[in-house]
């Protein structure tokens, strides 16, 4: 049974610097990295390579002694030319030096109409594809000795400038299907793929089977799974669910019909300061300054992996989230404004009308935005707004508020297991006292986690 | 502006004077803080600043009207006018004389209770004072004593706000607090019939009553005249239907400065409503609160006052200033979507019931206020715990 939801709160960010439909031919990416602290909950990192080793594509690279089972491989084959580690000693990066051609590590191609589930499961998580499996609650790298309720994937993003799946996944629909058949055989529940209802259904899809495919539309985060899975089939205290993203379900395909680990993916270069946003095809982990010299539209830039609301700022030479297909770079706002709190704009978007703000009388504006911070944290002040831009049935000031306040009962009740940073991100942008929300988000999270 | 920061940063020869420089400087550019490396990479161009100014903006028809409204009382009181708009530019400048220095004096008093707050308790200035110090002005009548204005700002501003750790923390409306603090503590100065209309020098026409619309609607009950004709025939010897309905609306009356206009209130409640800083579910739900409860008043009556028709009580006395300017705020007023229908409707039944029922406060609204602002937390309470209970109900089924 399908369900179509249609949701009406929210609030999308237009940014300039949307993708053109097209490849660029940049240069390739030389050095690609694996961070440790792309993978929420990761605890305790053993490296298994030492610096000067040569890997290929799927060669261990490191495991959490508390997970053990569940390798994170090498995106590419190549050298090992830097581990790099920050305060006491905390791994921040292992760094590959790739091979022209990536040789990857092949193992045995998997037969899904016989295999056991408990060694498919071993497959995998030796595999280097499993770290795209993400429990809920709590956003972590799911565990394999769990039985999940139910696997969703969301197949559409929502956030600002976010790559079309059904563009950048054009060719892998054999792959898409093998991923979701493999992951059929890892719930006793349904596999939903949920995509964007007010568009026809992207080509990639069309012809998808053995999932329930539901239709989802509104504005911003109508993309994100947990939203989704709030008005599917909501996670309550003691159940476990699994998500994946469907770049994730391809590379799980194409590890049980190819037998490799391969981590290529099309990631979308965008933003307002890019002269050419455009889509490039690249491996897990790339450094992306290939992609952005010789691209950018002004010299003082914030180059961001992921999108505008719960991406990360790296280097000009920094590398490719795990997790993100998608690099935006914007102005970095480091500048004092003269009465910058009264003057009226329109240039500023906001979702709010207050005194002089007018970016509401233009909805179809593409803005540009800088990293500003825009104001000052202050107490909590205005009421009603996070719930406007919140398509569930949460308080988020409330449970905010019971996170500050560290009351374990509270967070628990007011619906922590139902959300990951990126389903209040929109909160953290329109907040008039300037609150780190996604901060408090994961502080919340890891007080139920390791209580 | 970057020259002078160290001075006041850690180690610096100022630092304990770095709240009082952040104000400042916040006040005048807009600080260069980005965003983190994790998070929201972007920000709404909103912030409490522009937030608050807004409502300031609000006020504006308001206060305007009232400094006018004060020199057309003094002028009237004193027979120097009939007509509303003869005499402009006098009545404006008597209006201005009487009434810039109290809002001069609430700023000066209650900016420097945030200032010296902010320096010792280390928090930086909140922008909340920009609205407080502008509506304890509007609340209190023209010929309030100076000093009992800055004293009731600063007993408001120490009492209803700081103790509390600041703006977002407190449980009570502040300028009410500092309303509630003169009504108690200085009855005469913002009670009876004398107080509303500045007299100055000169003595006022023979026959001239000072009492205000909601004074002579309270006596018309108690003498058994029925409201409307106590309110029509009202200062006669003045002129005809000085309390006519339209100007009952229009704010034509001796009262506080700011609170006499319906008409102006629900000018500050569009441009409230409209940018979307003040809740819409709690201005409507309050006017409706008084006209629900003055049409069961009607049902019930057993005296005049109680069978005025429900729609004077809109336009009498403060209540549609304190439900759009007070009740709004959004800190001491509920927080909650549903909270907020449960709260205004509320506010506006309790004041109609403490106006017609009670006999010592004439008006309601200050009290009504408060005392919901106190009950806000206990609706939220029940709205969040029905939050918590369907989560609960759902992972039973």
């Amino acid at each position: 049974m399908s369900k179509i939801v249609k949701l009406k709160k929210g609030f999308d960010i237009n940014l300039a610097g949307k993708p053109k439909q097209e490849f660029s031919d940049f240069a390739t990416p030389r050095t690609f990295a694996i961070k440790p602290t792309d993978f929420i909950g990761f605890q305790r990192p053993k490296v298994l390579v030492n610096e000067g080793d040569t890997v290929k594509a799927g060669t261990p690279l490191l495991i959490d002694k508390s997970m053990s089972q569940v390798i994170y491989a090498s995106p590419v084959s190549g050298e090992i030319v830097e581990i790099k580690r920050g305060d006491r000693r905390k791994l921040l990066e292992i760094t590959i030096l790739a091979d022209k051609d990536i040789i990857f590590d092949i193992s045995q191609k998997l037969n899904l109409e016989s295999i056991d589930r408990d060694i498919l499961i071993g497959k995998l998580a030796a595999s280097g594809v499993w770290p795209n499996i993400i429990q809920r609650p709590f956003g972590i790298v799911a565990n394999p000795a769990n039985m999940p309720k139910a696997i969703f994937i969301s197949g559409f993003d929502t956030h600002p400038l976010a790559p079309d799946y059904g563009f950048s996944l054009q060719g892998e629909e054999k792959y898409l299907q093998a991923g979701v058949d493999t992951l059929a055989k890892l719930t006793l529940g349904k596999v939903h793929l949920n995509l964007d209802g007010s568009k026809p259904v992207p080509a990639v899809f069309a012809e998808i089977k053995n999932v329930q495919v539901n239709q989802f539309s509104g504005p911003h985060p109508v993309g994100n799974v947990g939203v989704q899975i709030h008005h599917l089939d909501p996670i309550n205290k003691g159940d476990i669910a699994w998500t994946v993203t469907p770049t994730g379900v391809v590379q799980i395909g194409k590890f049980v019909l190819d037998g490799v680990y391969d981590s290529s993916k099309v990631i979308a270069v965008t933003g307002s300061e890019i002269t050419k946003p455009s889509y490039v095809r690249t491996y897990s982990g790339a450094n992306v300054s290939t992609f952005i010299k010789g691209n950018l539209n002004s010299g003082h830039v914030r180059v961001i992996s992921g999108n505008v609301l719960t991406g990360e700022k790296i280097h000009l030479e920094g590398f490719l989230g795990f997790y993100h297909n998608h690099i935006t770079v914007i102005p970095e706002g480091d500048y004092y404004e003269f009465l910058g709190w009264a003057k009226p704009t329109t240039e500023k978007l906001s979702y709010h009308r207050a005194l002089g703000l007018f970016s509401f009388l233009t909805p179809k504006k593409e803005f540009v935005l800088d990293s500003n911070g825009r104001g000052e944290e202050r107490a909590f002040v205005q009421t009603g707004v996070f719930e406007s831009v919140t398509p569930m049935d949460i308080l988020p000031v409330y449970l905010l508020k019971a996170i500050l306040a560290d009351d374990y009962d509270e967070v628990e009740e007011l619906g922590i297991y139902e959300i990951v940073e990126e389903d209040l991100a929109l909160c953290e942008f329109v907040d008039v006292s300037k609150h780190p929300v996604q901060e408090l988000v994961r502080r919340g999270i890891e007080l139920i986690q390791y209580s | 502006m970057d020259k002078q920061r160290p001075l006041f940063e850690k180690g610096g020869k100022l630092e304990s004077l770095y709240y009082a420089f952040e104000a400042g400087e916040s006040f005048l550019f807009s600080p260069k803080h980005t965003t983190g490396i994790k998070g929201a990479q972007v920000k709404d161009a909103i912030d409490l600043k522009r937030m608050m100014i807004t409502v300031v903006v609000a006020l504006i028809p308001a206060l305007i009207f009232g400094i006018y409204n004060t020199g057309h009382q003094h002028l009237l009181a004193t027979g120097g006018t009939t007509g509303i708009w003869d005499h402009f530019g006098d009545k404006l400048t008597t209006g201005m004389v009487l009434v810039l220095p109290i809002i001069l004096v609430a700023y000066a008093a209650g900016g420097m209770v945030e200032a010296i707050f902010a320096v010792i308790r280390k928090h930086p200035i909140n922008e909340g004072f920009l609205v407080t110090g502008i509506l304890i002005p509007l609340v209190v009548p023209a010929t309030t004593p100076l000093w009992q204005v800055a004293l009731a700002t600063v007993f408001a501003v120490v009492i209803a706000k700081e103790v509390f750790g600041g703006t977002g923390m407190n449980i009570l409306n502040v300028a009410m607090t500092a309303r509630a603090f003169l009504y108690f503590a200085y009855p005469a100065q913002i009670s009876g019939d004398q107080v509303w209309t500045y007299l100055g020098d000169k003595t006022a026409v023979d026959g001239y009553s000072g009492a205000t619309a909601l004074a002579v609607a309270y006596n018309a009950g108690v003498d058994g005249v029925p409201v409307t004709d106590a309110l029509a025939t009202h200062n006669s010897v003045m002129g005809a239907d000085l309390f006519s309905f339209s100007n009952l609306f229009v704010g034509w009356i001796p009262g506080s400065i700011g609170e006499t206009s319906t008409l102006m209130a629900l000018v500050g409640a569009l441009i409230l409503i409209g940018t979307g800083v003040a809740s819409w579910k709690i201005i409507v739900s309050g006017f409706a609160g008084a006209y629900i409860m003055g049409f069961i008043m009607n049902l019930l009556a057993v005296n005049e006052y109680m069978a005025m028709p429900p729609e004077y009580h809109w336009v009498l006395g403060g209540l549609a200033f304190g439900i759009v300017f007070m009740a709004t705020d959004p800190v001491s007023s509920a927080q909650t979507e549903t909270g907020k229908w449960i709260y205004g409707l509320l506010i506006g039944m309790l004041t109609v019931i403490i106006r017609v029922t009670n006999p010592a406060y004439p008006e309601g609204i200050m009290l009504a206020v408060l005392f919901m602002n106190v009950f806000a937390p206990l609706i939220d309470y029940y709205v969040v715990k029905a939050n918590k209970t369907r989560r609960l109900q759902r992972a039973t089924v």
